[in-house]
Parts: C-alpha cells; structure tokens; sequence
C-alpha cells in the first residue's frame, strides 16, 4: 500500500489515538504511518458491538420474565461469559450459574454481593436495585 | 523516577516492546526486523480454538513466540518471570526492577486499559507494553499501539497484568539482561526466514500455512449455509478484525514483513529482497482487498452466499501467491 492510501476514516480510534501502518513512501520505501482508521474495521467492529448488544439485550428479557438475575445483564455487558466470570469471582461454574439465576441470587451474602459488584465495577446498590430499562 | 525512555509508535505490541527495550539498551533494530528474524508470519485455521465462540484464524504464531524466537537467534538474554496469584509480588518485583533503572516488559489485557478507546477494550490477554517508571501511585507506559506514552494506577496495572481468561498474563514481565556486543545480523535473518518459509509451506497438517488458507477457504464458502446469515457475518467479521486490528501494521502483518525484507535487501547487499518486497506488498494489498469485500459483506448482513464466494475465491489466489513466495525465497537462503 502507498503511504497516500492510507486511510483515514474515524471510527473506532475515536480521536484517541491513531494507528502505525506500513505503507510505501515515494521514495519506495516502507515507513510507518499513522492512520485514524479504516471502514471496513469500522464495520466489523460496530457489528461485534451490535453482537453484544444483542447478548444484553437477550438478558434483560430473561430478567423481565423472572428466570434470571441482574448479573447475567451485567456479565452480558462486561463481555464475559460463564466461565470468564468465573475465573474472576473465582468460584466454580456451577455456583455461578446458579447465581444467575434469581433464587440462588438472592441467597449471596454480602461478601459475595461485593464480589461481584467488583469484578463489574459497579456498587453493591446498584446491583441489589438493577432496575431494566424500559 | 521516569528513566529516560523513547516511545515508539509500533504496528504490533510484541516486537514493539522488545524493539523499543532493546533501543534503551543501544541495540537498534526496527520492529520489522524483529518481527522477521523472531518468524512472526504465520497463518493458521484452529477450529479448535475460540475466541468469543468463534474459531481463530490467525495471521501470526502463538504470543510469545516470536519474542523468544529472535531473542534467541540474536543471542540476547531475557530475564522473564510470572507470579501466579501473586499480585503483590509481582508488583513489588515490578518496582524492584525499575529501580535498577531497566525498563521492563509486561504481558496484559486490554479489557483494563483504561487509555484505550473503548472500542479496543475486548477480553484479549496478549497483549504488551513497556513500563518505563513510577511516580507514587502512577505507572508510566509506553504501550506501543497507542500514539504517545501513557499511564496506569498502581490499581489499574495490577488488574491489566492478572487479567483473567485464556491466555491469561499471570503478571509476566520480561527485560533483557544480557546483549552481546557482536551480533550475527545475517544469520538470525536467514534462521527467521527458513523456519517462516517451512511453516507456511511444509506443516504436515492442513491448518496451518498455505494449506491453512485453502482449507478455509474451503469452509468459509459453506459458512452462510450451515451457520445462517449472523453467525457467518460474525466468523467473517472476526476474520477481519485478525487480520486489520490493533496491532497487525496492516493485512496481517503482510505489509511489516514486506518493510523486513527491505531492510533485509540492505543487510545482505542483495537486491532480490526487494523484488520479493514488492511481491509481498501485492500479496498484503490483496489481504486489504479481502477485509473490504468481506466487511461489506457483512455489513448487511446478507445470506448471499455470492460474497462468501468472492471472498473465498480470493483467500485461494492468495494461498498461490503466498506458496510461490516461498518457494522463491528459500532458494535465496539455501
């Protein structure tokens, strides 16, 4: 690639930052070039976000309907799945499951409440009154 | 204490780091030559492997082993430790280091990254940068995909280095501890390009190398099919994010390598290395060529298994390419 193709679309960089590419000068030598982005990264990206919108989503509708509990709206958006989160919290998968559930989530103690709360970076408040969207 | 160190804007984190560390210790070599004498360019299909649900494909080896690999043929030592659910430890060890005034070179995640634009922040491990001081409770960082150098909270560096999940750092951190005073430039760069040209060429197993790039290709043309139209859109797109995402300097690294063999020509006073550069960069324009029909493709997400097919078919006018640029280049090397 020349190093007047680069592109230089905004997108995911978010004025942040500006990525090194290697592209060719006139001279015909690489260089490294900072570009702001590229649509195409751009598309896929934003699709992988729509994807976990979709998991959030997905949670919520499970919690308005009684069969899960606010952590799985919140796993949902830290990205994480069962056994990531259980990796955090440090507990077996099998306990954590059951947490995502509203029976087993109203039997956590505090310590575990601020476990959690923790690896969500929220307050224990604000997990204890997860109120959806509407 | 901020010790007196360059930060270098780099296509990818793990020749960045160790290019830039080794710059503080007056050894020059650019994240391309590195990056070719370490074998950083790969390919590999590993429907065995996932990331967020969806098999990898991946433009380079393993973390790691790139950085061993031109450590190794360039006869530097690296003092590298982990400390498994030793946070405090591995912290303090951090300190002790930068007290001697030696920049030290950390594996993390990204999810943490507080400097990065949150678009970056997924759960990856393999990620690495350089900390090059502390001030109180902050961190100076010379993370080498972000533009200028940054800082961590004491707080905030300890969860990027025990991130948790696959790949998962453990606090590992590295730095050089002995560099020769005469390096055997050429040897290392023949070491790097032979086992490059063996694995892309010569792995008995159908995933990896230019045989990798056929057998997906293969697959990927059913995916519309057997997997609907989000799913395939999904694979697609996480293709391209390997191929074009933070840290790859463009088309899965094609393009630093095609910058490798330009500085390789100088070395060996060989002008075929540039006529071999050039073939790379074709070979990298047609990657770039790739990520943008297949984004387009998935942008609407379409079943049309049409995209799928142009994509494909490219994937194979690739894997030729590449295996006929091999077979070229060991002939230079033998």
């Amino acid at each position: 690639m020349e190093k007047d193709k680069v592109p230089q679309d905004e997108g995911i960089t978010e004025g942040i930052t500006r990525e090194v590419q290697y592209a060719i000068n006139k001279n015909g030598k690489y260089e490294k070039v900072l570009s702001k982005g590229w649509e195409p990264k751009n598309i896929v990206n934003e699709l992988a976000w729509k994807d976990i919108q979709e998991d959030i989503d997905f949670a919520d509708e499970k919690i308005k309907s009684g069969k899960a509990s606010p952590i799985m709206h919140y796993m949902a958006k830290t990205m994480m799945n069962i056994a990531l989160l259980a990796d955090y919290i440090e507990l077996p998968k099998w306990k954590v499951k059951r947490h995502l559930k509203p029976k087993g989530f109203k039997k956590l103690n505090q310590q575990q409440l601020e476990n959690y709360a923790k690896v969500f970076e929220i307050s224990v408040d604000e997990l204890l009154n997860f109120k959806l969207k509407s | 204490m901020k010790l007196d160190f360059e930060h270098i804007p780099a296509g990818h984190c793990e020749n960045g780091v160790i290019s830039s560390l080794l710059k503080y210790h007056g050894l020059n070599l650019s994240e391309a030559m590195i990056f070719g004498i370490g074998s950083g360019y790969f390919f590999a299909y590993m429907p065995f492997v996932k990331l967020n649900g969806i098999p990898i494909a991946s433009f380079r080896p393993v973390p790691g082993m790139i950085f061993t690999k031109a450590a190794k043929r360039l006869g530097i030592k690296m003092k590298k430790q982990t400390f498994r659910k030793q946070p405090k430890r591995a912290m303090a060890e951090l300190d002790k280091v930068l007290e001697k005034k030696l920049p030290v070179g950390i594996q993390g995640g990204v999810y943490h990254l507080s400097y990065f634009p949150p678009a970056y922040r997924f759960h990856f491990n393999a990620h690495n940068m350089t900390v090059y001081g502390k001030e109180d409770n902050t961190y100076f960082i010379s993370d080498p995909v972000m533009e200028y150098a940054t800082t961590l909270t004491s707080e905030e560096l300890k969860k990027v280095r025990f991130a948790k999940g696959p790949l998962s750092p453990n606090g590992k951190m590295y730095y050089p501890i002995n560099i020769p005073e005469e390096i055997d430039l050429k040897s290392a760069i023949h070491k790097g390009i032979k086992q490059t040209a063996d694995w892309m060429l010569n792995i008995p197993v159908p995933l990896f190398g230019v045989k990798g790039i056929r057998y997906l290709s293969k697959r990927l043309r059913k995916w519309p099919e057997k997997l609907g139209p989000k799913r395939a859109a999904a694979y697609l797109a996480q293709m391209v994010r390997m191929l074009e995402e933070i840290g790859t300097g463009g088309a899965g690294f094609r393009f630093i390598y095609a910058a490798f063999l330009q500085e390789v020509a100088e070395v060996m006073q060989d002008d075929r290395y540039n006529d071999l550069s050039k073939e790379m960069t074709k070979i990298g324009d047609k990657w770039r060529n790739f990520s943008s029909q297949a984004a387009q493709t998935c942008k609407g997400r379409s079943s049309d298994p049409d995209g799928y097919n142009t994509v494909a078919n490219l994937m194979l006018e690739i894997a030729d390419d590449e295996e006929r640029f091999f077979i070229e280049i060991k002939k230079l090397i033998k």
